[in-house]
């Protein structure tokens, strides 16, 4: 034994044994780059090392035209998996076929911002044993970093990947745009596989999902399509209701106070957040200020503000429309993708909605203590998302609420909402199409509004407009059994969601 | 002096309209019971308005219901329905002479006598939508005291006269005449609907040339039409300093018991002052014009 | 009033209702109602019903509601009209100190 030989065994280091020993694939040319590459979606999972019992994850951000995480449930199902946790960061409509894998036992656990559709509908019916746990964008983030939600594996679309996993939204054919649910999942699973529809040359770049953080890629047929995105979200509407309050917005967001050079903004998605964006431009010009930055989920409208020179940078967690896929693809510079740990994860280092003025958001009800509920809808059945509703009213100087007084008979203002997803502490002006209520936690905008002429009523005033108009409803009918539970932004239990009486 | 800068139509059969219009805020309403309710929905749509005149969200808002012709089958049944449910105005479609105010008018005072309503109560307004009407709009603006306005009605006039609608050339002389005729009797005129409603830039241009011209208003066709109208209608800066310096000399003349009023120098007559409170009251409703 | 003939009044766009009432046979009426809001104002709606068809005596028929979330006004208004379709009462013979 000579000296080096019993060096390293002193201290417990191997000695070299070949530059290839520990890697053999180094030694393959062809290996060597082609290791992480699965033939099928199969050889991915069984490459996972993924077993019964063990929790999966996906991003939404093809929302409603997502095709990845109905085929890999699919798949795990036929592989024989029982009892998996899905975190999904979100659910919607298309993803019904779930209801028969959660009834077989394939998925007993559920993760999620939120459902829709037959799903949601299934859910409040009573399908799962296990209550189904809602949190916000950025309280996904904090969960799993506060180890409540460790994913095993990651299943992460991607519509263009290199053979090492450096994987996008903007390359290949089905761009959904920013991949910021998935660049979390990458960042901290155990097993991270890339599925993706265009294999491109090395290096794939930007990356979103980079290839240390990839452990296996997969070609697939189809991930998603990027045309049912912006469905019913992102249109320029003409109805004269959200017209109107789209401009009572833009009226309170331009006398609220925080309409300065440098202000900072999120409009999200709805047909009357888009709205409030065309008419923010004509008031920028007017009074010739400048917006930092927009954040969160961007549509068309925010990136055609970028493009005329009123907002100089878009920090973009979800594209909400091909538009703004295509700006993120072909600007750099000025349209960056955020992470929803970047975005709005109150145990991050930092979270971009601190830094936000004003927030644009929607309600399926409010209350006259201004909580909000966008996950139950009138009959108690979940229709919605948490979101980065939480995230954004607590992170932003001002929220505001943006909602019609009544749908159909339905009035949105109420005693008490349903379901709290957003405190009320965090909101700080309604506008209706009936008129505008401000928060008294907030008696400086209430300042403001009003010396701008703006219809000011209290919330009270607002929800006996809406009781005379409708009549008064009688209370959902729900069971003792909880179905869902929302978390808040901090993992803290906020509310939860019953069982809905047949 | 109620202001009349907007009337917006509303199709008496439409449900998901009748129930939110009064969110837009027009200064007047006119439920529509004629042109936009097909032969088939006449009877339902006028059960609709019915019951929609007492909802409390129209209380306070001017509420013109416009009936079919009582030369049809549908006119005294509309008006019963509108009297009785408690429209501010009626609106009579295709006036053509004071006779057909006349007629009205007496059947309006049968139905309040009923016990309905005060006898008076019900307001009147004539459309006049023919060569005829605008002959005898004198006599059609004189006609009654419930009258409060007359409009003119663009489109079947227009037919009438041959010819079509286009830069508002072909309802040069109308135009004139109903609102000379509104003005002689002390009453309310009100320009034609612009129909196209994506058409902002064309719709602005004729709000322009009816207050030029000295309409009271409009009527509308959408919602989305009141703001810019009530917008263009609003007076400027310059407009409200002048008002309310004739007022404040009229106030000041009355305080000294003095007959004649003036300001600068000059002497400053009963419709000056007039037109300064109609200013001061747009200025009221719809800011200034910036 | 006798249903005398089947009658339908309304849309079923939102905010409205679609009323059917066809003849049947005996003295009163059936009334089968369907709502998309029935979990909050059902009892309303049917009481709104019934409180239309007791003014207006309507018998010998079946009224079936289909409502798309329409206010109480708009409800009675189509109720009234289709009622009134029939049972074959023309605009001039309306009872005006039957409605509301």
């Amino acid at each position: 034994m000579n000296s080096m030989q019993s060096l390293a065994e002193q201290r417990g280091i191997a000695t070299f044994g070949g530059y290839a020993k520990y890697a053999p694939y180094l030694a393959d040319p062809v290996a060597k780059r082609r290791r992480k590459l699965a033939d099928t979606l199969e050889e991915a999972v069984r490459r996972s090392g993924l077993e019964s019992g063990m929790t999966i994850s996906f991003h939404h951000a093809f929302r409603e035209g997502d095709k990845t995480i109905n085929q890999v449930v699919d798949l795990l199902a036929k592989m024989g998996l029982k009892n998996l946790t899905l975190a999904s960061s979100s659910l919607l409509t298309c993803n019904a076929p779930l209801i028969e894998h959660i009834k077989s036992g394939v998925i007993s656990r559920i993760y999620t911002s939120g459902m829709r559709g037959k799903l949601a509908d299934a859910v409040s019916h009573g399908l799962m044993d296990e209550p189904v746990q809602i949190h916000s964008h950025g309280g996904r983030v904090h969960l799993m970093d506060a180890g409540e939600l460790k994913v095993d594996v990651a299943f992460l679309a991607a519509s263009a990947a290199d053979e090492f996993g450096n994987a996008n939204g903007t390359g290949g054919r089905s761009r959904c745009g920013s991949l910021g649910y998935a660049m979390v999942d990458a960042a901290r699973a155990k097993y991270v596989i890339v599925l993706t529809e265009e294999l491109v040359a090395y290096p794939n770049t930007p990356a979103s999902i980079r290839q240390d953080q990839v452990d296996c890629v997969v070609k697939v047929d189809q991930i998603g399509d990027p045309s049912k995105i912006s469905v019913g979200a992102a249109r320029i509407t003409s109805n004269p209701r959200e017209l109107l309050i789209a401009r009572y917005a833009a009226d309170v967001l331009e006398h609220s106070g925080y309409f300065k050079e440098g202000f900072s903004i999120q409009t999200g998605s709805g047909a009357a957040a888009t709205a409030v964006t065309r008419f923010l431009e004509g008031r920028m010009r007017k009074a010739d200020i400048h917006a930092s930055f927009a954040l969160g989920g961007i549509t068309g409208s925010i990136v055609d503000l970028h493009k005329k020179g009123l907002i100089r940078t878009i920090l973009d967690t979800q594209s909400f429309d091909a538009s703004a896929a295509e700006s993120l693809r072909t600007d750099p510079a000025g349209h960056i993708e955020i992470s929803t740990d970047y975005y709005a994860n109150q145990s991050s280092k930092a979270a971009a909605v601190d830094e936000m003025d004003m927030v644009i958001l929607s309600a399926l009800e409010i209350d006259v203590g201004f909580n909000v509920n966008v996950i139950t809808g009138s009959d108690g059945v979940m229709r919605g998302a948490s979101g980065g509703h939480s995230d954004t009213a607590a992170g932003a100087n001002l929220a505001v609420v943006v909602a019609p007084l009544i749908r159909g008979r339905i009035p949105t203002v109420c005693e008490k909402v349903t379901t709290v997803v957003t405190p009320g502490t965090c909101v700080g002006v309604l506008v209706t199409d009936h008129g505008i209520a401000v928060n008294p936690n907030r008696p400086e905008i209430a300042e403001r509004l009003k010396a701008a002429g703006l219809p000011v009523l209290s919330i009270e005033e607002l929800h006996a407009r809406a009781i005379a108009i409708t009549g008064t409803p009688s209370p959902i009918a729900f069971t003792d059994r909880v179905v869902g539970m929302v978390r808040f932004r901090d993992g803290s239990l906020i509310d939860t969601i019953r069982q809905v009486v047949d | 002096m109620k202001l009349r800068r907007s009337m917006l139509f509303l199709p008496g059969s439409n449900a998901a309209m009748l129930s939110t219009a009064f969110v837009y805020k027009p200064d007047s309403i006119m439920f529509d019971l004629e042109d936009a309710v097909s032969l088939r929905e006449k009877d339902t749509a006028r059960m609709m308005v019915y019951h929609t005149l007492s909802l409390p969200m129209y209380r306070d808002i001017e509420k013109v219901v416009r009936i079919n012709p009582l030369s049809s089958v549908y006119g005294h049944a509309d008006l019963e329905a509108a009297v009785r449910g408690g429209a501010d105005v009626i609106r009579l479609p295709k006036t053509d002479c004071a006779e057909d105010i006349h007629e009205l008018e007496h059947e309006v005072l049968r139905i309040e006598q009923s016990g309905v309503r005060p006898v008076g109560s019900t307001g009147l307004m004539a459309a006049i939508e023919s060569a005829s009407g605008v002959v005898n709009a004198v006599e059609i603006a004189k006609s009654s005291k419930r009258l409060i306005g007359i409009a003119l009605a663009g489109f079947d006039y227009v037919m009438d006269m041959q010819t079509e609608r286009g830069d508002g050339t072909e309802l040069f002389y109308a135009r004139c005449a109903v609102l000379h005729a509104a003005r002689a009797a002390g009453i309310d005129a009100f320009d034609v609907v612009y129909g196209n409603v994506n058409d902002d830039e064309g719709f602005l241009r004729e709000v322009e040339l009816a207050k030029k011209l000295g309409f009271n208003g409009k009527s509308l066709i959408n919602p989305r039409q009141i703001e810019p109208l009530h917008r263009a209608y609003a007076p400027t800066e310059e407009d409200v300093d002048r008002a309310r310096r004739v007022i404040a000399a009229a106030e000041d003349a009355e305080k000294r018991g003095l007959g004649v009023v003036a300001l600068n120098g000059k002497m400053i007559d009963a419709p000056v002052i007039a037109h300064a409170q109609r200013v001061l009251q747009r200025a009221e409703a719809s800011g200034v014009r910036g | 009033m006798k249903v005398v003939r089947e009658a339908l009044a309304g849309t079923l766009e939102s905010n409205d209702l679609l009323v059917r009432v066809s003849p049947g046979r005996g003295e009163g009426y059936e009334l089968v109602i369907s709502s998309e809001v029935k979990h909050q104002f059902g009892p309303q709606i049917e009481a709104t019903a019934k409180e239309v068809l007791a003014r207006l005596a309507v018998s010998g028929g079946t009224v079936v509601i289909e409502d798309k979330g329409a206010l109480d006004c708009t409800i009675r208004a189509r109720l009234e009209a289709a009622a009134m379709r029939a049972c074959a009462v023309e605009a001039a013979d309306i009872d005006w100190s039957k409605l509301k």
